[in-house]
């Protein structure tokens, strides 16, 4: 099965090369929608710093959310899910694997890229610190929730709304725990707790998610 | 309606597809009437029938991809695992974005092989496509496609169950005499082969069973 996980990724991360544009749409509208914020409620930099993580938490949300209505369904189009599905131990393995390079795409970039709009958001180095380490911990629980919602909406005219109304609701705790952990940073506390929490999230998502996502696959191709 | 006869020339227990009064169900409808047939090692069966009347929801069904409504299906013969057949859709599985080389590797890994380049090298040319292992497959033609989709099955070594649906669709003359041979020659070798197709198949040695699906039966 890990062969299979390994084919599986790097197949999509050289589709992904291959359409660079395609692929950098979620980081354009992550930079987008932060850069907006300051425009629009003002340069106070004691309050763009208070709102900073809840920012750029809810963008990498929403980032996380646009890009995974496509996650299955150019395969399913084209015939490639059917063939995935019918490996030993594939449902499981396209699953983990649809999740590993939608982050190794969105969520890893926006980890790495969060220290340039903690900047913008004059953020103290400690809160840049934190707000990257719990983009880490949770970006994986977006990719993996998202690739929930993406199987139980394959085949769906309307999967992209039904999808976000689905899945954001699932995606709230870990929105708070992290955006939690780095407002506890700044105002000098430990977020040894928020992180605690952030990452009981990460194991839970990462044990339940995968299971039904491979049913709700069995479902949409059956 | 019944095809209970085999074609098959081996006395070894190999395994064997047995289906038994199966029915496949698409949405709300019943599809076609109860089917029985074995397939045995070295048989071609030539599923045929009305467009809609269920061809393909049968060969998913027989691929383990659905579950059938009523019946059974079955391997006999006592195999360890039952062998995982290897199903050809009438989607070609390839991506606009890969070369051809990539996309049949990609899909040989997918089957269990180990992939080196003479293998994919030696597939693509048996279905004369080598010289076009480094073009992506958005610039080939529908035939051309297919022919990429079926060079998997001249990767074969195994002697695995052949679900192939409409595998001659889009090719010409010269891709129609190729997929034959490779088809017969699997067959003679031992393996079996379900197809669908609505082009007569230009098989004789072995011979196909005909499998011929029916309107189900009101109340």
């Amino acid at each position: 099965m890990s062969g299979t996980f390994a084919v599986l990724v790097g197949r999509d991360l050289r589709l992904a090369a291959r359409r660079r544009i395609d692929a950098a749409l979620p980081i354009a509208f992550f930079t987008v929608a932060i850069s907006l914020f300051p425009l629009g409620v003002g340069p106070e930099p004691q309050m763009l710093r208070q709102i900073a993580p809840g920012v750029v938490w809810v963008a990498a949300l929403l980032a996380a959310m646009l890009s995974v209505t496509q996650l299955y369904a150019t395969d399913l189009a084209d015939g490639s899910l059917e063939q995935m599905l019918l490996v030993p131990g594939g449902r499981l393995a396209i699953v983990v694997a649809k999740a590993a390079s939608h982050w190794l795409l969105t969520g890893l970039p926006l980890a790495v890229a969060a220290p340039v709009f903690g900047l913008l958001f004059d953020m103290a180095p400690a809160a840049i610190g934190a707000l990257v380490a719990s983009l880490v911990l949770g970006t994986p629980v977006l990719s993996l929730l998202g690739g929930l919602g993406a199987a139980l909406t394959l085949g769906l005219r309307s999967g992209a709304v039904l999808l976000i109304l689905i899945i954001v609701p699932l995606c709230i705790p870990a929105l708070i725990f992290g955006a939690g952990a780095v407002a506890a940073v700044d105002a000098g506390q430990s977020a040894r707790g928020h992180y605690s929490l952030l990452g009981a999230v990460l194991i839970f998502t990462a044990v339940l998610a995968p299971v039904a996502t491979a049913a709700a696959l069995r479902i949409a191709t059956e | 309606m019944d095809d209970r006869q085999t074609a098959s020339t081996s006395e070894a227990s190999d395994a064997r597809l047995v289906v038994r009064d199966l029915q496949c169900r698409r949405g709300e409808r019943v599809l076609f009437a109860p089917v029985s047939f074995v397939v045995c090692a070295g048989a071609i069966v030539w599923i045929r029938g009305a467009n809609g009347q269920g061809k393909t929801t049968l060969l998913r069904t027989l691929a383990g991809l659905s579950a059938p409504a009523v019946g059974e299906l079955a391997w006999a013969g006592a195999p360890a695992l039952p062998p995982r057949p290897l199903y050809l859709a009438h989607a070609n599985a390839l991506k606009d974005d890969l070369t051809v080389g990539e996309s049949l590797r990609f899909l040989l890994h997918l089957g269990g092989h180990h992939v080196d380049s003479q293998l994919v090298d030696a597939a693509l040319e048996r279905f004369g496509l080598a010289s076009r292992c480094d073009a992506f497959v958005r610039t080939l033609s529908q035939g051309q496609r297919r022919r990429v989709a079926l060079a998997r099955l001249a990767a074969q070594r195994e002697l695995l169950p052949w679900l192939l649906d409409e595998p001659f669709d889009a090719l010409d003359a010269a891709g129609v005499e190729t997929l034959s041979a490779v088809i017969a020659a699997h067959a003679r070798r031992g393996g079996s082969v379900v197809l669908t197709s609505h082009l007569p198949v230009a098989i004789d040695d072995p011979s196909p069973i005909v499998v011929q699906l029916h309107e189900p039966a009101t109340a």
